[in-house]
């Protein structure tokens, strides 16, 4: 890689070892994929739940941390994805003194680099959206691929520790999406129904995201007739980005790059309202008793929590079932002065903050509370939470309460 | 003479061992118990068997940014694949191979799954773009 002045003296460790470990893990990462320079980047976000971090990480992140404080506070805006738990209700969920210990060792650690803790993978709904062109360290896929698509940013996956490089040395290595090459349709796929819910979107997303199966694929979406909004590209993105890894597409007429395709517009594959209904039909599970219903993944917006407090208004939650609403600290403040998480836990629901249930050692909670079934609208959920032990039933936000109150899925 | 074959300059150190070869794709977070040291997740086509020590090779890798921590965590712990082996590794991969010191390689000439089979023994030198297949001769 081609460095300047500055990047080969961060090298050299003339601005101390925190970034040298920095810009060394990125040109690693940029020689990897034939980056012939570094670009600027005016925001980092870090993806550090302890369940991933482990022992290890923590150790890792507190051993940069007791660097002196000019050599490790970050150079830009960087702010973080949820963390493990929300140290007001992790017990209620079953989780453990030696988790919340470990979750406050890593937030002591990042608090020393100037991380602010913002604990959200909705940022660009609720702390400060990038603008089309602007290149950012992103280290959430669902921030990732709203951003590049809806807003048209430039961003590409950058897990914890290359998002945290990012921050330290204000810069990341220019491959995949923040170069125009990568960033042309390559494949296209044409709606002739629309979805009806988020739930309806996900599924959208993962029948889009399995067909693709590459962060190097950009699909077109094409017979969008009308415009979706944020909460629908949200969790359509989320799907495409976790069924497919896929980190851009394009929406004509909506998202904000018109597409353009390397050569001949492939064939578009129809994606028709059975579809959609055979993806949802993959997790039914009519009359199994259920265990728990999340509403995460990503984390809720405003309208959202106010559908689901709309949603249980006057009812009560079954004994035998838990339900789980996980939002951001600025989202939660926002409920909690408009009523709306009286309104939700009056039912007996937990509304959780900063966490987004998958990142919050989901394998540990089933174990300790005897959960299995699980429920949600959230086609990025159940096609992660599997692996950790879950049986996953998605569907609409309407059908997950009545389920919840009923104690099985309906 | 070993079967020879070239790939994109890699990541992380010269490693040897043993393949275990699927068609099929890989995250850290979404397949893995980290724990027991296997495949968890019901539906993927190494289902309960053990990568820990064994040579990955897989497609390529799912959505999700866990893995550029998780490698690491692994690797701590002594319980992580010696070696991955992709088609096409997405960016999360690389960040987390180059973080937890896990040697990978990607980029070959023609599908991984079907040049290596389980139980070739497999040399694989990141720095140089080569894996040579030790048991078959060309």
């Amino acid at each position: 890689m081609r460095l300047s002045d500055e990047e080969q003296a961060m090298l050299a460790g003339e601005f101390g070892a925190v970034r040298r470990w920095g810009i060394s893990h990125q040109i690693a990462v940029g020689e990897f994929f034939d980056a012939a320079d570094f670009v600027q980047v005016s925001q980092a976000h870090i993806m550090a739940d302890t369940e991933s971090l482990g022992e290890a990480g923590v150790r890792f992140l507190e051993g940069l941390a007791a660097s002196p404080e000019a050599e490790r506070r970050v150079r830009v805006p960087t702010i973080t994805d949820p963390r493990g738990l929300d140290f007001a209700v992790y017990r209620r969920l079953g989780q453990t003194d030696e988790m919340a210990a470990l979750e406050q060792r890593a937030i002591t650690a990042l608090r020393a680099f100037g991380v602010l803790l913002t604990d959200t993978c909705i940022n660009y709904q609720t702390i400060m959206a990038p603008v089309r062109g602007e290149h950012m360290a992103y280290g959430d896929t669902g921030v990732v691929i709203y951003s590049n698509s809806v807003l048209g940013a430039r961003s590409n996956f950058e897990g914890g520790p290359s998002a945290l490089a990012a921050g330290l040395t204000g810069r990341t290595p220019r491959y995949g999406y923040h170069l125009d090459a990568w960033r042309r349709a390559t494949r296209r796929f044409r709606l002739t129904a629309a979805p009806r819910d988020l739930s309806e979107w996900g599924a959208l997303g993962g029948i889009v995201g399995e067909a693709c199966g590459s962060y190097w694929e950009v699909p077109v979406i094409e017979g969008i007739e009308t415009v979706p909004g944020s909460d629908a590209l949200k969790h359509f993105g989320t799907a495409l980005a976790s069924f497919g890894s896929v980190a851009m597409f394009h929406m004509p007429g909506i998202t904000a790059e018109e597409p353009v395709f390397a050569g001949s517009p492939p064939p578009a594959i129809a994606i028709a309202r059975d579809g959609i209904e055979a993806f949802l039909a993959r997790f039914a599970a009519p009359e199994e008793k259920l265990d728990v219903v999340v509403f995460s993944a990503p984390q809720l917006s405003l309208f959202e929590m106010e559908a689901v407090g709309r949603a249980l208004d006057g009812r009560q939650v079954h004994h035998d079932t838990t339900v789980i609403v996980a939002t951001s600290p600025e989202i939660k403040h926002a409920a909690d002065r408009m009523g709306l998480t009286s309104r939700i836990e009056a039912s007996g629901a937990v509304v959780a903050q900063g966490i987004c249930f998958y990142q919050s050692y989901a394998r540990e909670m089933a174990e300790a509370n005897g959960w299995t079934r699980l429920m949600t609208n959230s086609a990025k959920l159940v096609n992660i939470i599997g692996g950790y032990g879950y049986r996953p039933t998605l569907a609409s936000l309407e059908r997950c309460i009545d389920s919840a109150v009923a104690g099985r899925v309906l | 003479m070993p079967i020879l074959l070239r790939c994109h300059k890699g990541i992380g150190p010269t490693v040897t061992g043993t393949a275990l070869v699927a068609a099929d794709n890989f995250s850290a977070r979404y397949d893995l118990d980290r724990t027991k040291g296997i495949f968890s997740r019901p539906s993927h086509k190494l289902a309960r068997q053990s990568y820990a020590d064994r040579i990955l090779v897989l497609d390529t890798a799912k959505g999700g940014v866990a893995t550029a921590w998780m490698l690491h965590e692994m690797a701590a712990r002594g319980i992580v694949p010696r070696a991955l082996i992709f088609n096409r590794v997405n960016p999360i991969l690389a960040q987390g191979a180059a973080f937890g010191g896990v040697a990978l390689a990607d980029r070959f000439e023609g599908d991984v799954t079907q040049l290596f089979r389980t139980g070739d023994e497999l040399r694989v030198d990141p720095p140089a773009g080569l894996v040579e297949i030790l048991n078959r001769d060309c």
